[in-house]
């Protein structure tokens, strides 16, 4: 429903947006990543007709929205950045507007204003003036606007951005609610949002975009994805080290000796600092081993690219007696693909 | 849809939103209380002692002057500072009725202001018997030229969105096609330019267009300026607005 082919976005001799193709289909949420300034929202702008691509086409339902603007704009529903609406008026008044402008035939309106009123929750504030509500019911507002008339296409820039928990969860519920017959691009930077309402995700860097795949499938290409985190005492840790090292197909171990309660818990991000702090546990290991026996160690094993360790890890530890608090299988953080191809596009792991 | 019934619901949303907020109120008091200081303390109404609104309608194109930019500031630059701009650009409006729309809105609540100064005509019609044809006339030219001030405020707002510079540079546009016919004005540019220049200088004057008016002489010529002004006017604010959009 969505079809955008090359799209190219330059503001002077800045490109905001290079060349992004891809296309939404009814039934998909997608949701569009990216650090900011990576061109998530002029991309937006340019389907939803605001602004005029460089290059490229961008179409909604068939439609082509630099040369049908208007077609495109009477099928979309567009939730800016930041939910703008009119401050002085109510949201009674803003819908009765958009109903209006939107061509609600004037004896439909009060049970359109109404039952969208209902769906997204403003009863009681209908007649409040739009500048004195909260946030979460500014967004409320903007959101029954966009979908006011009930479009086959839905387009929300940052939806949640600066909403508490409470609020966030309400307006994912929505989403996920209308998502079933609509094509829906919803951009963010909350990646957990990504997981919990999207069913494929785009990540924009540099205005290109650097990956296209299901939630699940881009937490595969995660470092820690499938790796296997070991817990356990009475071990000490340059031992543990050394023989999760060799377990085939472990790439790299990383985590600490000791003091596992604190540092071990981000121990999967924190990368190479420590594992350098591990390995100075091990030069002390004598007297870690001896004196703090309770003490727990936490190892990560990250495996090699697309080989599975958890069998291995378990054989090794039934072949030592050891003895584990803790086996856990890593899923794999968004966090991680994230940060790594936004900031180095070029590199590619093995 | 039509784009026309669009352009109503603009219209009737931004002219609704003038009386939402304290702005029509304070406007239309100011209005009322300049003109009447003008009209009886400054112009001699009474002491004139003829039965005509002349001195009334003297001062409009200077209180236009003031009061219209402070009308026309928020047009846009208010749409662009609260980030409607880019609502009201992504819903099924073609721009020339989301132009239109606001622009006639700022000019019927001109309008509604200028009606409401409808005791002074009352009471020249009770202290004499004064040509109502003329005064009718006058009014129609009162109308157009604050058209024509609308309309290059409209212009100076979208390209902004801060209203005080809105604001400052449509006083300063106003101006200088006030004084354009200015004796002085033209006499200072006829002193270097060639005369073709200072006849078009001097045919913007608003100031000549309107007193040949409010005398009763309706001029096609005069009528076909104000409105090409306007027409101008609005097309120049589509420019710009389309050319700001990512600004």
């Amino acid at each position: 429903m969505i079809r955008i082919d090359g799209l190219v976005k330059r503001f002077g001799s800045f490109t905001a947006v290079d060349g992004v193709s891809f296309a939404v289909e009814a039934g998909e949420v997608l949701g569009f990543l990216g650090p900011n300034g990576a061109g998530k929202s002029t991309t937006m702008k340019m389907v939803t007709g605001y602004l005029t691509p460089t290059a490229g086409t961008a179409s909604v339902c068939g439609h082509d929205v630099t040369r049908n603007p208007l077609a495109v704009k009477e099928r979309l529903g567009y939730l800016p950045e930041g939910a703008p609406a009119y401050p002085d008026m109510t949201p009674e008044g803003f819908l009765r507007f958009i109903a209006a402008v939107r061509g609600v035939p004037r004896r439909d309106r009060k049970g359109l204003i109404a039952s969208v009123a209902d769906r997204v929750r403003l009863g009681g504030v209908m007649m409040q003036p739009i500048d004195t509500l909260s946030k979460g019911y500014k967004r409320r507002v903007g959101l029954a606007a966009a979908i006011l008339h009930n479009p086959d296409v839905l387009i929300m820039d940052e939806p949640t951005d600066g909403l508490d928990p409470n609020q966030k969860h309400e307006v994912r519920t929505l989403i996920t609610a209308m998502s079933r017959a609509k094509a829906i691009i919803l951009s963010t930077h909350i990646l957990e949002e990504v997981e919990a309402v999207c069913t494929r995700a785009i990540i924009v860097a540099r205005g290109r975009i650097v990956a296209d795949g299901t939630p699940a499938s881009l937490r595969t290409r995660s470092r820690t994805y499938n790796a296997v985190t070991v817990r356990m005492r009475n071990v000490s840790a340059s031992e543990a080290r050394a023989a999760l090292s060799n377990v085939s197909g472990v790439a790299e171990v990383e985590g600490a000796g000791a003091g596992v309660g604190t540092s071990g818990a981000n121990a999967g991000s924190a990368g190479a600092a420590v594992g350098t702090s591990g390995a100075n546990v091990g030069t002390g290991g004598a007297g870690i081993g001896t004196s703090a026996a309770g003490d727990a160690v936490e190892f990560t094993c990250i495996p090699r690219r697309g080989s599975s360790i958890l069998a291995e890890v378990h054989t090794m530890l039934r072949a030592k007696d050891w003895n584990a608090d803790e086996v856990r299988l890593e899923p794999g953080r968004l966090d991680d693909v994230f940060r790594e191809i936004t900031t180095t596009p070029k590199e590619v792991r093995p | 849809m039509s784009g026309l019934s669009r352009t109503v619901a603009i219209l009737r949303r931004e002219l609704g939103g003038y009386f939402l907020t304290p702005v029509a109120s304070v406007f239309i008091v100011f209005f009322l209380l300049l003109m009447g200081v003008f009209t009886f303390n400054i112009g001699g109404f009474f002491e004139r002692g003829q039965a005509d609104l002349r001195p009334f309608f003297e001062f409009h194109p200077w209180l236009y002057l003031f009061l219209i930019p402070a009308i026309s500031m928020r047009l846009w630059a208010e749409e662009r500072r609260q980030g409607t701009l880019e609502l009201l650009m992504t819903l099924p409006v073609p721009l020339w009725s989301a132009v239109v729309g606001k622009f006639l809105a700022a000019w019927v609540f001109a309008g509604i202001a200028l009606a409401l100064t409808f005791p002074v005509w009352i009471s020249v019609n009770y202290l004499g018997d004064p040509d109502n044809g003329t005064i009718a006339a006058a009014y129609l030219g009162s109308l157009l030229m604050a058209g024509g001030f609308l309309s290059v405020g409209s212009c100076v707002s979208a390209a902004t969105r801060n209203q005080v510079i809105a604001f400052v540079v449509s006083l300063v546009l106003c101006l200088v096609l006030l004084l354009a016919g200015f004796n002085p004005v033209l006499d200072y540019i006829s002193g270097w330019a060639p005369q073709a220049v200072v006849d078009a200088v001097a045919s913007f004057s608003f100031l000549t267009r309107f007193e040949s008016i409010s005398k009763g002489v309706i001029d096609v010529r005069d009528l076909v300026f104000f409105i090409s002004l306007i027409a101008a006017g609005l097309l120049a604010t589509m420019l710009v607005v389309d050319a700001r959009k990512s600004a």
